[in-house]
């Protein structure tokens, strides 16, 4: 383990911003999930009728049917955008930031 | 209201009661031997023997034998995630739920995969960065190695041991339902076949093993899922009124029901399974298998696709299963219930939408199934043994790579010999609650020493091992004091400690354990660990340094 790299690269303000957006997308992305997830068992805790009402009084698909397959895709959407951006351009950034410092 | 809240919380925390439940309990009736179902599962066994007979000669060091030298690709590690995580008592005890209660199936099944997201956004990428064959290197990146790495071993190894004895003696239940077979013959069987799997072939064998079985578990249950709605000419709306209309529950199919016990045991089991899942030593052991954290992020996006994929089918088969099994008296006996009990929905729903040749390959994608998650978790106590104890506790990081490999075969057949005996030996106890205290171990010891080892600096070795075995020893004293070990299996009339699952007291302990001892922690080694969480801190946010994938 060289230390003078790991501190060039630690002071290095764009390793700083990488840090910085990457993190606070993490969190955010980890809040959206959590979240979702949680406003799904509230509204089964305080609002069962409302999930076991008919969207079309004609047809007998509830809104808890729309409402669960979507937090399974939202699930999978979400690890899709995080993905995307960090193998885009957060990886982009990195790499620019270890050729930088490695010259 | 808040109580309606507890309730609901609750529903999520029986889920691993459900799952373990799934793993098929008690006694089940043995059916009469299943040709079709056996030459499939022969055809398995020889396909995959052989992909292992390949592995085998592509294995040539510890890492190739540990994590296919980092060669898997992100789409195949998830596929391989998903065959490792998709277990059969899921499978059978999803659709079996959602069979009986409908709705309920579906919120069940949510709660399993809100995790993996979170793994993705704070764990997947640090993890492949900082680490080599298990996660014990990244909990002692920075810490020191004997203590840190002995603490990783016994959680590891306690939580394998734990979930190996719940789906061997699954295994032999369920291989006596579907195959007719003795529960004992089955029990070897699956014993000496993931022996092979893990001993010639290691993590190749054991990750192409996963990958071939997520392939025939998706394309099976898809198949099933499209017979159910070509049943119903592709319309949900006929779907979902045709099984009102035979459903003894009727319309309430369609809305939240509820099946809880109390609301801690419930929260309790909620969180021990979404950071149960971050803490399983064999899920993290396979972010190692792929190259960069490039492809780490993919495989979990991946399996996070798969694993989702798999729950919508599981819905759609259970209501199928209402529709098409429920109404067929064929499938039930005198009393009306169903041949073989719940579980076996999905099982007579193959028969009745492909017949017995169907019902054959669904029963050995079952079997397949378990095969592909003992092997996973047999190679990760094995790497704990070998890689940890082994060659970096007792040889202090000076064994050769030959004698590191050696000691791992020797703990994979030892794991395969107790696997069966435990097997054997739990055959007709309760074993309900192991994955659920597989997962909250994983929870309260592995997952806060490996996140606070990534996420804070002033972690100490001092508070990773109080904190961590104080985790560990609370998950597994409380789960004897409690309700199912010491009330249902030592006969007590009443628990000491009232609730089912230990997970949110002992993950509050661990974590409070190791601050405490961490921040008033004032040795000079302490703040040593503490200046190394710089270097260790860019590694794992750009990879420098990371180990990359083995040329061949």
């Amino acid at each position: 383990m060289n230390d003078p790299i790991y501190e060039r690269i630690q002071a290095n303000p764009r390793f700083q911003e990488l840090v910085a957006k990457r993190e606070r997308f993490a969190w955010l992305l980890s809040i959206i999930m959590l979240g979702l997830y949680l406003a799904f068992i509230i509204l089964i805790a305080f609002e069962p009728q409302l999930l076991g009402t008919r969207i079309n009084p004609d047809s007998p698909t509830t809104w808890g049917i729309p409402l669960g397959v979507g937090l399974i895709l939202s699930a999978f959407v979400l690890t899709g955008i995080y993905v995307k951006r960090a193998n885009g351009e957060f990886d982009a950034l990195n790499k620019s930031i270890l050729e930088e410092v490695q010259q | 209201m808040i109580a309606r809240l507890l309730t609901t919380l609750g529903l999520m925390a029986v889920a691993p009661a459900l799952w373990a439940a799934g793993a098929l309990e008690g006694d089940v009736q043995r059916q009469p031997l299943n040709i079709s179902a056996i030459l499939m599962f022969v055809a398995f066994v020889g396909a995959t023997l052989y992909i292992t007979y390949w592995a085998s000669k592509r294995n040539t060091s510890a890492a190739d034998y540990y994590t296919a030298g980092g060669s898997i690709t992100g789409f195949q590690n998830g596929l391989a995630i998903a065959g490792d995580y998709m277990s059969a008592a899921s499978f059978l005890g999803i659709s079996a739920l959602v069979f009986t209660s409908g709705y309920d199936g579906l919120i069940y099944s949510i709660g399993f995969l809100v995790g993996w997201p979170v793994i993705l956004f704070l764990i997947a990428e640090r993890l492949r960065n900082l680490g080599k064959f298990t996660f014990a290197d990244v909990a002692s990146y920075r810490l020191k190695q004997k203590e840190i790495r002995t603490l990783s071993a016994c959680g590891s190894l306690v939580v394998v041991a734990f979930y190996l004895i719940a789906q061997m003696v699954g295994a032999g239940k369920l291989i006596e339902l579907l195959f007719g077979l003795n529960y004992h013959v089955a029990v070897v069987l699956v014993g000496i076949l993931m022996v092979c799997y893990v001993l010639f072939g290691g993590m190749l064998a054991t990750t192409w093993v996963q990958i071939i079985k997520a392939v025939l578990l998706l394309s099976g249950a898809s198949f099933m899922a499209l017979m159910v709605m070509k049943h119903v000419n592709f319309d949900f709306a006929t779907l979902f009124s045709e099984a009102i209309k035979v459903h003894p529950k009727g319309e309430a199919i369609m809305s939240p029901g509820g099946l809880v016990k109390d609301p801690i045991s419930a929260i309790s089991l909620g969180l021990a399974l979404m950071f149960g899942t971050a803490g399983l030593p064999h899920i993290l052991m396979r972010f190692f298998t792929v190259s960069d954290a490039k492809e780490a992020r993919k495989s979990v996006f991946y399996a996070t696709g798969f694993i989702g994929y798999f729950y919508i089918l599981t819905f759609i088969i259970g209501f199928g299963a209402i529709l098409l099994v429920s109404t067929n008296p064929a499938f039930k006996d005198g009393t009306g219930a169903l041949l073989g009990g719940n579980n076996m929905a999905a099982i007579h729903l193959a028969n009745a939408v492909g017949g017995s040749l169907f019902l054959g390959f669904i029963s050995a994608v079952a079997f397949a199934t378990i095969l592909a998650v003992v092997s996973g978790l047999t190679l990760a106590g094995a790497s704990a043994v070998s890689h940890d104890l082994y060659a970096s506790v007792f040889k202090k990081g000076k064994a050769n790579d030959k004698d590191e490999l050696r000691v791992s075969k020797i703990t994979t057949v030892c794991l395969g010999v107790l696997a069966i005996g435990l097997g054997i030996l739990f055959e007709k106890q309760n074993i309900a609650f192991m994955v659920g205290l597989a997962f909250s171990i994983a929870a309260s010891c592995n997952f806060p020493v490996l996140f606070l080892s990534m996420y804070w600096k002033k972690l100490t070795t001092r508070g990773a091992l109080i904190g961590g075995s104080l985790g560990l020893i609370t998950a597994v004293g409380l789960m004897i004091l409690g309700p199912t070990v010491w009330v249902q299996v030592l006969g007590n009339a009443q628990a000491v400690f009232p609730y089912e699952y230990p997970a949110l007291f002992s993950m509050a302990i661990a974590f409070a354990g190791i601050w405490f001892f961490s921040i008033t922690d004032t040795s000079a080694s302490a703040a040593e660990e503490r200046a190394r969480f710089l270097p260790q801190f860019v590694r794992s946010q750009t990879g420098l340094g990371a180990s990359g994938a083995v040329a061949h």
